[in-house]
């Protein structure tokens, strides 16, 4: 869980021009940190390229868009990497 | 290639769906008033034009690698260079190539070659979405059956 939060923290600084001090698991990627829809594409390549993933952005988004599911669920960042780590383990299930 | 309509590909020559690659022709127009301005006595293929060739052909390549079911909108280009000046009535040869498959998103290699030689390439970031309206698929199935591109394999799949 902390290597892939680091490897998030890293992803984000290297694509957003947001100081690593202010990027905490409790952080919330668009609410908190105001990452928008364009740089969270380039997160999320970099997120599925690094680990070996696709992650379901459209079925999250769907998700939320139903009520079924909140953005925190899927975007304050120890949740995403949760969601990371279980799709890394289906993969190599 | 009709500029003044946004028409910068003339033909798929080929769509290979296993190795995610596609390869095009465009014939820069010896005329056109966009060489009137750019620039006055010096005719030259505007860059921000070279690119959105190669945003057309990867969007081709999306548009077969989805079966028609999914439009691809440019959102980013990454290292795109214009390494060369292009002048009218150059044949482009354009490829692009699969970099990664997103959820509702898609990145691409393309890159323009003249003669063999690489005159402009870049890595290309693309939205996909539903097809806005059943007309806006029709009239883009229209562009597909103009540049030849292979629409029985892939239009109603």
């Amino acid at each position: 869980m902390s290597s892939t939060f680091e490897t998030v923290v890293n992803i984000i600084t290297e694509t957003c021009d947001i100081p690593r001090e202010n990027i905490k698991p409790e952080s919330h990627a668009i609410n908190d940190l105001g990452i928008d829809s364009l740089d969270f594409l380039d997160i999320a390549f970099a997120i599925d390229k690094t680990f070996g993933i696709k992650m379901p952005l459209e079925q999250w988004t769907q998700e939320v868009n139903e009520g079924k599911a909140t953005t925190d669920q899927y975007f304050v960042l120890q949740n995403l990497c949760t969601r990371i780590d279980e799709l890394v383990a289906a993969k190599k299930a | 290639m009709r500029l003044e309509y946004f028409q910068l590909i003339d033909r798929v020559v080929a769509l290979d769906l296993e190795s995610k690659t596609i390869l095009v022709e465009a014939e820069v127009p010896t005329e056109s008033t966009v060489f009137e301005g750019h620039f006055p006595g010096y005719p030259l293929m505007p860059g921000v034009l070279l690119l959105e060739a190669m945003a057309q052909t990867s969007g081709w390549l999306i548009i077969g690698l989805t079966n028609f079911t999914r439009m691809p909108f440019l959102a980013a280009f990454k290292t795109a260079k214009l390494r060369t000046f292009v002048k009218p009535g150059t044949k482009l040869a354009l490829s692009a190539a699969l970099e990664h498959e997103g959820s509702g998103y898609t990145v691409t290699t393309a890159e323009v070659r003249v003669d063999g030689k690489l005159v402009s390439n870049a890595e290309i970031t693309f939205r996909l979405t539903e097809f806005p309206s059943p007309e806006f698929r029709t009239s883009m199935e229209k562009v597909a059956a103009a540049i030849a591109f292979p629409m029985q394999a892939h239009a109603h799949g």
